[in-house]
């Protein structure tokens, strides 16, 4: 239960074509992660595959069964939504109930689904509790539970976790990504964040332009981006290009260098520079260095290092971490 | 207002406005207080003299008033049961993306700018006249008889005129609160497998509760005074039966010439206004707090 597959999906706003046709497949019990940035159409595809809109052509396939014109409650998805589109006037336990109220469930079942979700999500609680009465925590955890207790095919999250501070996206994305181990149903996830793509997903398809650029595993995209886009979106800091003569080199239009790959020393390397920012973290210091034909480079250095700003260093490169560009922007092999 | 001096400053800037406020209410309450203590009759000049509770006696011992007093009651409430009901009707259908969508909005809003004599005298003459009226015609039409309504359904009549004339503003603003309403939890709904009437019940109408309450609390207090509807359709009657509380003071005050009577008429209006009023903030003013 839970494969979603796309064939030839298109759709259209008026005359503005937002998805080009578009396949793809998304197995049972995979965490599959939406990736792009802001306007590519990654909430539109989602919403497609929510049934919230048409699509203008082509099908969608729910367990292999033709869904492209159900609406959405018959389709077994559940959504969770960015502003996570709680009910103010109802309880927490109203708000994880309705679905189950909506299906016609006895009074009973209801509670117990609802206390069982409660428990999984830390909710016990807060069950009186009107929704403008929690913080954003615990409200993106009330939105998962209405999702959880309806036990849906396959769960859409629409960037769930824009809204919250940094600290708490991390613990959220640890608790969504244990809910995933545990309940191993299919979750579909949007995100313009290449870090919540890299650290939860089993699967990411990186958009743009409502075009699918690379579909893989995090490491497969880290290690073989298809394309200067999906280089330079995938990997924190981004990827370092260089063009010209150290291209040429190279027989490529463009060459890319993770900062990681980069080692910087005082006294020899292959490129000389100056030391413009240096970002102290403790464990990763981040250098954004100037070279000698005055293109930029950042370099990621593990722990501590002694560098400040106007200090001459040299930076080599792991040559065979070296990505390859042609002229068109495609990976060369 | 943090600090001592500036809550002092902000007192004395208000100031002028409340005393000038005051003056305004406290004048004439209290001459109508006063007069409603006397024997005070315009045919008899000059023979006024204190008598104490007896206009009071006189006034709510008359069957009139509790005619009125229903009457007031059936009016409000009349009222208020169509441009709610109605208001959350037409709002749904405006919410609606349509051709022209400008142009109906402010269609509708165009009762509101009538003054309520004249609309009342259009619906009168040109609608409710047994003879020449719109309805009259659509009866002869549909070959039945046409129906008096201002001589056998007169309350009736008034609230329809008096409905007619405030549903665009309970439209206007349950519309408004409408589309505040977060697209994302229709749509939450909608997953949720909430079809369209549940949607309504569950999510629109609790969204709506408090624009609802507003709408109640603004309109009661201009309903229990309609009096311009009634003085240009019916003049209160026939009889007491579309004679309402102010209608009532007017007739006892300027068609009697009994000055004494009516302010205590006025009075007693004043008392079951605010009786309506803390009833009403029993029942919805929770609405209202956020
Ligand atoms: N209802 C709509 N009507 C018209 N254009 C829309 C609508 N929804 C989205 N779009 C357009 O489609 C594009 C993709 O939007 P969206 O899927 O929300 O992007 P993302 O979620 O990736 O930021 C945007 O250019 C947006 O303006
Ligand atoms: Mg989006």
């Amino acid at each position: 239960m839970g494969s979603i597959k796309l064939e030839n999906v298109t759709k259209s706003f008026g005359d503005v074509a937002v998805i080009p046709p578009l396949n793809l497949e998304i197995n049972e019990g995979e965490f599959v992660v939406f990736v792009g940035p802001s306007g590519c159409g990654k909430s539109t595809l989602l919403r497609l595959i929510a049934g919230l809109e048409d699509v203008s052509s082509g099908n969608i396939y729910i367990d292999g069964a033709d869904a492209t014109g159900i609406r959405p409650a018959r389709r077994g998805l559940a959504m969770v939504f960015q502003s996570y589109a709680l009910y103010p006037h109802m309880s927490v336990r109203n708000n994880i109930a309705f679905p189950l109220k909506m299906a016609g469930m006895a009074a009973a079942e209801i509670d117990r689904k609802v206390m069982g979700a409660a428990e999984v999500l830390n909710l016990t609680d807060y069950l009186k509790r009107r929704p403008g009465q929690l913080s954003g925590g615990q409200r993106q955890r009330v939105a998962i539970g209405r999702a959880i207790v309806r036990e849906p095919k396959a769960f859409l999250f629409d960037e769930p976790l824009s809204n919250l501070d940094a600290a708490l996206r991390v613990n959220m994305r640890l608790e969504i990504s244990e809910l995933h181990q545990k309940l191993k149903t299919t979750m579909v996830y949007v995100t313009h964040d290449q870090i919540e793509a890299m650290t939860m997903a089993d699967k990411i398809v990186v958009l743009r332009k409502g075009v699918i650029e690379q579909v893989g595993t995090p490491l497969e995209l880290y290690r073989n981006p298809a394309n200067l886009f999906v280089a330079s979106f995938i990997g924190s800091p981004k990827m370092n290009f260089l063009k010209g003569k150290e291209a040429a080199r190279h027989d490529a239009h463009t060459i890319g260098i993770r900062p990681e790959h980069l080692s910087i020393s005082r006294q020899e390397g292959l490129w000389k520079g100056t030391v413009g920012v240096a970002e102290h973290l403790g464990s990763d210091t981040f250098l954004y260095v100037t070279l000698a034909d005055g293109s930029q480079v950042t370099v990621r250095a593990a722990g501590e290092v002694e560098l400040s700003h106007g200090d001459s260093v040299y930076i080599s490169a792991e040559t065979d971490r070296i990505y390859r560009f042609g002229p068109d922007g495609l990976a060369l092999k | 207002m943090a600090t001592d001096h500036s809550r002092i400053a902000a007192r004395l800037m208000i100031s002028p406005a409340v005393l000038l406020l005051l003056g305004w209410m406290v004048v004439p309450l209290s001459m109508t207080i006063y007069f409603s203590f006397l024997s005070y009759n315009l045919l008899s000049p000059g023979t006024e003299e204190w008598i104490g509770l007896v206009n009071y006696e006189f006034f709510l011992t008359d069957p009139a008033f509790f005619a009125a007093l229903g009457n007031t009651l059936l009016l409000v409430g009349g009222v208020l049961l169509i441009t709610i009901v109605g208001g959350v009707g037409l709002a749904l259908l405006l919410d609606q993306p349509m051709w022209g969508q400008g142009i109906v909005r402010i269609l509708m809003i165009a009762p509101f700018f009538v003054m309520p004599t004249v609309s009342a005298l259009v619906w009168k003459n040109m609608f409710m006249n047994p003879v020449n009226g719109l309805f009259a015609h659509l009866a002869k039409f549909l070959g039945v008889a046409p129906f008096d309504f201002l001589a056998h359904a007169p309350l009736f009549s008034v609230v329809i005129i008096v409905a007619w004339q405030w549903l665009p503003f309970s439209t206007l603003i349950l519309l408004t609160a409408m589309q505040s309403l977060d697209q994302e939890q229709l749509e939450a709904a909608k997953m949720d497998g909430a079809k369209k009437f549940r949607r309504f019940f569950h999510i629109v109408l609790p969204h709506l509760s408090r624009a609802i309450t507003v709408v109640i609390l603004i309109q009661t207090i201009f309903l229990l005074s309609i009096f311009a509807e009634i003085l240009v359709t019916t003049n209160g009657g026939p009889g007491y039966a579309s004679t309402n509380i102010t209608y009532l003071v007017y007739a006892q005050s300027l068609l009697q010439f009994d000055v004494g009577g009516g302010s205590a008429g006025g009075i007693i209006a004043v008392i079951l206004a605010n009786i309506v009023a803390v009833f009403l903030m029993r029942m919805i003013g929770k609405n209202l707090e956020a």
